[in-house]
């Protein structure tokens, strides 16, 4: 950890209720034969009762494995998660696996990315999705199949009665990410944990699937953590926005101000590099050059100094910047913030690119 | 299913009627014939056309092949050319043993292979299943005649435990039955416990990346039970078709054994028609060891359809 002073992200006006799930100073690293892998570095961030908070990133930002291992979920055993993670009064980091099966699926549902993948295809959708709750909740055959028809219903599957006997390939895999909605919702789990849960879906599929979870969210008061790299989600449902690079938060803010305003460089170059329907102005998709550095051996400075096209402090090269507020709830890991002519011109590409009229409306059966 | 059993069983026939004409074009091509050997030094023209004539090998291929396949197909197997007596007679007699044989084999693979293969992919890297890989690795390696003469020296000679060889009928004297069972049992389980050793762990390995094991473990089921009930019950599907394979290849294969052991099977019976141009008996071994291929690899594949619900529904 650089020697400058964290500072602790405030949960802004907008959403004042309590919060459920308090991360502090969460490092995640696996041991590996080319020296210690850094994989998340030092992530703080509350969640709040019935908010959305989207962690961005591309792949190997950290931005799963931050989850993950809130539940120990990483299946590689050198893998090892410090720091603290207080869901209501539990600090998840200390317990045991014992003690961890009564928080996952429990407390904390999930919802993976691919659908065909991610159910088990011998057994039937009712079986999968009573399991967890004659386990947790204890419910017997007759109620939790009772409650299975009830959730089915709930993420829109037709005739749930019917398809309590069906096995998944009997299912799209759009109705399949349904059942695995559905079994996330199913033990009414404070916190839902979406990684990258529209990833695998066509894209009337994913406005159908973040409009349905945002409905459940609304009715169920859980809070929600969709983890992607597809900034349109963002846009679409997201209060609150985590965006990680290389293992640590670059910036974090309100959805809003971030996808209009984004003052870190590499969320600038996100926002920019997103294609544009009908727009012939910009010529080349922008893109990001170079690759994240690996997590063995990170860069002294800033993490993102390599591939930086703004850097213009000489201590980004050498120096870890810290997390910094620069608007009220608004943060930056940055010695500087990219101009705001810049910033806004990737935002307002973004504008059209993430929020075409008419087409999400469409979208819902 | 009624359908897909018929039409499996249709696709049998088929493939038996190829064996049989493939076998028998084998003998055939072969140079040399039964009664040749048989006259020895003694060797006179007309006697060896006459014998000939009588065994009919003088007629053209394909009539050989055409009554030797219309007599099979009512359950006659022909007369073996040294004993005389009817091919089905001797087969019938000799299939007992040969199935005690290869289930009890396969028993004794299964005992060591299940436990050893789940094991060593759940300890996947730590001592246990290098130990289980060792034995596997030198399961495999081990020449089945050597380890039968080694457990003979050790159980029955050195320690005199148990009989070194010969068969009982189990509807005779079970006990003496089992006793002398055990070591040709073990000897041709050790080897397909070797082999079976391998697949059920890495179906096992496979079966616990599977995405919705991850899915299972995120709903909070405890590990024992994503064990059972997700990893097994789909490690199972591929782990099948070769306890299917291995059975089948114990039912026709364990001539080694067989002759180590002293065991009245259907596989020494082959071997000695090879040894002796005793056609009939060759055949219909074939024949009947084919059947035995088929008709396990029809039942793995209806066991499959229960084990697997995409195959029945989709």
């Amino acid at each position: 950890m650089s020697g400058a002073p964290e500072p602790t992200p405030e949960h802004d006006d907008s959403t004042d209720a309590e919060v459920v799930l308090s991360v502090r100073d969460l490092e995640v690293s696996f041991g590996t034969k080319r020296g210690r892998a850094e994989v998340v570095r030092g992530l703080d961030y509350d969640l709040h009762r019935g908010e959305t908070l989207a962690i961005v990133g591309e792949s190997g930002s950290g931005k799963s494995v931050s989850t993950l291992a809130l539940t120990k979920l990483i299946p590689i055993p050198p893998g090892r998660g410090t720091g603290t993670a207080h869901l209501g009064d539990t600090d998840l980091i200390s317990l045991s696996e014992a003690e961890l099966v009564h928080v996952r699926g429990q407390r904390i549902g999930f919802v993976f990315q691919d659908p065909m993948t991610s159910l088990n295809p011998v057994h039937t959708i009712g079986r999968q999705l009573t399991e967890g709750m004659r386990h947790h909740l204890g419910l017997s055959e007759a109620a939790a199949r009772d409650r299975a028809v009830e959730l089915l219903a709930k993420v829109g599957i037709p005739s749930p009665e019917d398809r309590l006997g069906d096995y998944p390939h009997q299912f799209s895999g759009g109705m399949r990410q349904r059942v695995v909605i559905a079994i996330g919702l199913s033990c009414d789990p404070e916190v839902l944990i979406a990684d990258e849960a529209t990833t695998a879906l066509d894209v009337t599929t994913q406005a159908q699937i973040i409009d349905l979870i945002a409905e459940l969210q609304a009715d169920l008061g859980m809070a929600v953590v969709w983890i992607t790299h597809d900034l349109g989600v963002v846009a679409g449902i997201a209060d609150r926005v985590l965006v990680m690079y290389a293992g640590e938060v670059v910036e974090q803010a309100d959805a809003p101000e971030l996808l209009s305003r984004p003052r870190h460089p590499y969320t600038v170059g996100l926002l920019a590099s997103l294609p544009v329907l009908g727009d012939t102005e910009r010529g080349d998709l922008a893109a990001i050059p170079g690759l994240p550095p690996p997590p063995t051996s990170l860069p002294p400075g800033c993490g993102f100094y390599p591939r930086c096209s703004f850097r213009s402090d000489e201590r980004c090269a050498t120096e870890r910047p810290p997390l910094r507020e620069v608007v009220a709830g608004h943060l930056v890991r940055s010695f500087y913030e990219v101009p705001e002519e810049q910033s806004r011109r990737a935002s307002a590409a973004t504008r059209i690119a993430i929020e075409p009229p008419d087409v999400r409306d469409e979208g819902v059966a | 299913m009624g359908r897909y059993v018929l039409r499996r069983t249709a696709q049998a026939a088929v493939a038996l009627l190829g064996v049989s004409i493939v076998v028998f074009a084998l003998i055939h091509l072969v140079p040399g014939d039964p009664v040749r050997p048989a006259l020895g030094t003694r060797f006179d023209q007309e006697l060896y056309e006459t014998l000939i004539a009588r065994a009919g090998l003088d007629q053209p291929l394909l009539l050989q092949y055409w009554n030797w396949l219309t007599s099979a197909l009512t359950g006659d197997l022909g007369v073996s050319f040294r004993t005389g007596q009817p091919v089905t007679g001797a087969l019938l007699q000799r299939l007992p043993a040969t199935m005690l044989l290869a289930f009890a084999a396969l028993l004794v693979g299964l005992l060591i292979a299940l436990p050893a293969g789940i094991v060593s992919a759940v300890r996947q890297g730590r001592p246990v299943d290098y130990a289980a890989s060792s034995f596997s690795q030198i399961g495999v390696s081990v020449p089945d005649f050597w380890f039968g003469l080694l457990l003979i020296l050790v159980f029955a000679r050195s320690l005199g435990w148990l009989p070194p060889s010969g068969y009982v009928s189990p509807l005779e004297d079970p006990v003496e039955a089992i006793r002398r069972l055990i070591l040709p049992a073990t000897t041709a389980g050790v080897v397909t416990g070797a082999i079976l050793t391998r697949f059920v762990r890495s179906s096992v390995l496979e079966a616990m990346g599977a995405e919705h094991v991850r899915l299972a473990r995120a709903k909070g089921m405890p590990e024992r039970y994503i064990l059972r009930h997700h990893v097994l019950r789909n490690a199972w599907i591929p782990v099948v078709t070769i306890t299917g394979l291995q059975l089948a290849t114990l039912l026709g294969g364990i001539v080694v054994v067989e002759v180590v052991f002293a065991w009245p099977g259907i596989g020494r019976l082959a071997l000695d028609a090879v040894v002796r141009r005793d056609y009939p008996v060759l055949q219909g071994a074939v024949l009947l060891i084919a059947t035995g291929f088929l008709l396990i690899n029809l039942l793995v594949d209806l066991l499959y359809a229960r084990l697997d619900p995409r195959i029945t529904t989709s």
